[in-house]
């Protein structure tokens, strides 16, 4: 399965729909649509990861840098996510200390800090 | 000689391929269900990892993908052919230059130690491998 993607705005958010597989050929194509949001001057990202199939620390790293990005517009990132195999992977490598990650685009969306 | 062997160009469109006949031998060799997500996840890692040493040093081999089957357990070999004096070096103006991929070599080993118990990572003037071992039930 290949990688799908589609953005939508939510009041001050984008929210970036995320499908299929995160992996070293896929997150090229993930973090070309992560640097034309921030260019496009949308620093407030919410990464709905609800059906991705897999990720890897590509994938990871690629979020990172999306992560950098916005916050040098003082923007944010958040990531919705409830599979627990994708969980694992933020866990084991400590990054679920760096991303808020939520239950749900609604929560996502209304949360602040 | 090993159960299965898989040789690919250093691409990274070929370590999904890499990924799903590791599993479905890993499912085979009686690794357990609740495994195989993990033993997904750390062959792309491994290979993911090959192809970047591959690229980054212009290495034309292919990576080297050894699926073991013992007594009892179940060994996943990934092999490189990048030298390098230290383990992960890259070549000067590689992709690793990239601010965004640096790194990532690293976060896939941290993956892969976070994943697997039994993990042996050797690397020398000839190349290296990450050698990965789980338990069977059958």
């Amino acid at each position: 399965m290949d990688l799908s993607l589609s953005t939508r705005t939510v009041g001050d958010r984008t929210v970036v729909e995320v499908g299929g597989e995160i992996d070293v050929y896929t997150a090229p194509k993930l973090r070309e649509q992560l640097v034309e949001l921030v260019n496009d001057g949308s620093f407030h990202l919410v990464v709905d990861m609800e059906s991705v199939d897999f990720l890897d620390s590509t994938g990871l790293g690629v979020l990172v840098g999306g992560l950098k990005r916005v916050r040098a517009h003082e923007g944010s990132l958040r990531l919705v996510c409830n599979q627990e195999r994708i969980l694992k992977i933020f866990r084991i490598t400590g990054l679920t200390k760096v991303f808020p990650i939520h239950t749900s685009v609604e929560e996502a969306v209304a949360a602040t800090d | 000689m090993a159960t299965v062997e898989l040789r690919f160009s250093a691409l990274p469109e070929h370590v999904r391929t890499a990924r799903l006949v590791a599993a479905a031998v890993a499912r085979r060799a009686g690794v357990d269900e609740a495994v195989l997500d993990e033993v997904r996840l750390a062959v792309g890692e491994a290979c993911t990892r090959a192809v970047g040493l591959h690229q980054a040093a212009g290495v034309p081999a292919p990576v080297r993908v050894s699926l073991i089957e013992e007594e009892k357990q179940f060994s996943i070999e990934v092999g490189d052919e990048a030298p390098r004096s230290a383990p992960g070096e890259r070549a000067p103006g590689s992709p690793g230059e990239d601010p965004e991929a640096e790194g990532e070599d690293e976060m896939g080993l941290a993956v892969i130690s976070g994943l697997v118990d039994d993990v042996e990572v050797t690397a020398g003037e000839n190349g290296g491998s990450i050698r990965m071992t789980w338990p069977t039930t059958t």
